[in-house]
């Protein structure tokens, strides 16, 4: 099979298309940042998804899936730019789908766009809506980029849409949303509370990803490994320290004295759970998380 | 282990029918170290002050899905600690109840994290019926947190019942345990309520009762479990026919609650209930 991914110099995206190279997939890339030790097997091209030349790659090598991976967060960019990427980004390249008679997609969102909030309950489940967007205003075009990919399955029948809801990985790339949270040696919490949080392993991410593209996936599936364990675990088996900051003083001390810098909104998602049930994404692939939390965090250590 | 810890609570939460996973957790949150550290003073309370007495004990399954569902009393909370103790100090089947928890505990800081190491989760149905799904014991108080802010005046008297219980004990299938919970009424009477201050601290009620704080004077309590309940349906019912089987439930934790109030020689009583067929009083 000939698989396009979009945003393949991101760091589940390299995993993603060497499990494919791998398993005798032909992989082709697009992203604007350059893959310098492309493996062979991948053929790299070096544009935007939102230019000409992008268009030229389906035109050209006329691929048969797309894993659509290139979008942003708030950690790497700012509003205007995550709203071309991420939203303007993903409806041009479910176009180039149509138009281009690309048979499967699949969208690698994120489990935060179901939001954190202390009324909705533990375990999301696909059917509830993310509503993410309404309290964290960084994440709204992730939602809507989210919400338009889910479109796809109406909007162009013919075409097999994915929309993975993906929880927080960790892993040797260092990469991604909660990587950058725990990037620092100091890790702001809210005093008096310590949500539980779900992660996987990098490594499992990608094969849950690659699953999901063999298995032509169909619909909204959330993607998780092993259960959620608490924040203040999670910063302490990743060797990192915790501390609590009264929440009025929250938003003032982010980016300063050590901590990481978040989005005032992003408070929420210290306080409250996002966990989400991974129960119809399992029954589809048959996917087993090799990585316990602990092997996971713990793996993170190294410094 | 800590020299605080309890014996039996400790060795009774080892043998709950709960995974936990290498740091201690389950996969609501729970916490196997919370739940020694906060039940092994809650024991002692069980034991030596509020002297509790627990009936029909061998009605709790040793596994697998149950509704324990019980009267609220008492305005503090004590009535739900002691039923919840009592299941966990239960040596034939130990089991952990989980609670529905009040909305505005699982906003406030502390508290919600208190609450989700101890395996009670905010009341949503969605809540009760994944950890019914999961096979866990839930506990149910259906006349809401109304109940518990009920006068002494009204003592023993039933409010008027939610009826989400029920169709979540059709749609999963679980057996319902009617519960009523003795002295709570005695242990912390009520005589009016705080409107302003519930306002202020944003809470359902503050109450006020003679002894002026907030804890249980040391009167003997008793809980009665009663025989399984079960329900044919799928929760899909119209409400006059919900109606009918939370109305059977109602009839039944009546009938415990006046059997218990027969059987106890006085009101007030600040002997443990002599009678018992087990002693907790390890």
């Amino acid at each position: 099979m000939k698989i396009l991914i979009t945003g393949i110099s991101g760091t589940l995206a390299r995993g993603v298309a060497y499990r494919l190279v791998q398993r005798g997939h032909q992989v082709i890339g697009i992203d604007r940042r350059p893959w310098p030790d492309v493996p062979e097997g991948v053929e790299m091209h070096q544009a935007d998804i939102r230019k000409r030349p992008a268009e030229d790659v389906f035109r050209t090598a006329r691929p048969d899936a797309l894993v659509h991976m290139a979008t942003v967060t708030h950690f790497t960019t700012g509003t205007e730019e995550r709203y071309r990427i991420n939203l303007g980004g993903t409806r041009k390249l479910f176009e180039y789908c149509h138009e281009y008679g690309v048979g499967q997609s699949v969208f690698v969102g994120r489990h935060t766009v179901y939001g954190a909030s202390p009324d909705s309950p533990l375990y999301h489940t696909e059917d509830e809506p993310p509503l993410a967007g309404a309290a964290f205003k960084e994440l709204a075009d992730l939602v809507a980029a989210d919400l338009y990919a889910g479109s796809a399955l109406w909007r162009w029948p013919e075409i097999d849409t994915a929309v993975l809801r993906l929880c927080y990985f960790l892993g040797p790339s260092r990469g991604g949303t909660l990587a950058s949270f725990l990037s620092k040696t100091r890790v702001p919490m809210v005093m008096g509370f310590d949500p539980l949080y779900q992660l996987m392993h990098e490594w499992d991410a990608e094969e849950a990803i690659t699953l999901a593209v063999e298995k032509r996936l169909r619909g909204v599936f959330n993607v998780a490994g092993p259960p959620p364990v608490p924040l203040s675990t999670v910063v302490a088996a990743t060797g990192k320290r915790g501390i609590p900051i009264p929440e009025p003083l929250y938003s003032s001390v982010l980016g300063r004295f050590g901590f990481p810098y978040l989005p005032d909104d992003a408070i929420a998602h210290v306080k409250y759970p996002i966990v989400i049930d991974n129960k119809a994404f399992v029954e589809a692939t048959g996917f087993e998380p090799r990585y316990s939390a602990k092997q996971t965090m713990e793996g993170f250590r190294w410094n | 282990m800590s020299f605080f810890d309890d014996k039996q609570v400790r060795l009774n939460i080892d043998r709950l029918p709960i995974a936990f996973d290498d740091y201690g957790f389950d996969r609501f949150g729970l916490s196997k170290k919370a739940l020694i550290r906060a039940y092994s003073p809650v024991a002692y309370l069980y034991r030596h002050y509020l002297k509790v007495t627990a009936f029909g004990m061998e009605f709790i399954p040793r596994q697998g899905r149950a509704l324990v569902v019980a009267n609220h009393s008492g305005g503090i909370g004590a009535d739900a600690a002691m039923i919840f103790t009592s299941l966990i100090l239960n040596d034939e089947a130990p089991r952990l109840g989980q609670g529905m928890a009040e909305y505005f505990l699982t906003r406030s800081p502390f508290a919600s994290v208190a609450l989700s190491r101890l395996g009670h989760l905010t009341g949503l149905p969605e809540h009760g019926e994944q950890l019914l799904s999961d096979e866990r014991l839930v506990v149910v108080f259906p006349e809401g947190a109304a109940g518990a802010g009920k006068l002494y005046k009204d003592r023993y008297k039933l409010l008027r019942f939610g009826t989400g219980f029920m169709r979540l004990a059709l749609k999963t299938g679980t057996p319902v345990i009617p519960c009523a919970f003795i002295g709570g009424e005695e242990a912390f009477p009520q005589l009016f309520h705080i409107k302003w201050l519930a306002k202020l601290v944003n809470g359902p009620f503050v109450p006020v009762a003679p002894q002026l704080v907030l804890f249980p004077l040391p009167v003997a309590c008793q809980v009665y479990y009663g025989l399984p309940m079960h329900f044919e349906g799928d929760g899909s019912e119209p409400d006059h026919v919900i109606q009918e089987y939370v109305d059977q439930v109602r009839a039944s934790m009546e009938r415990l609650i006046s059997t218990g109030l027969d059987a106890r020689p006085q009101a007030f009583m600040f002997e443990k209930m002599r009678g018992s067929k087990e002693d907790t009083s390890r």
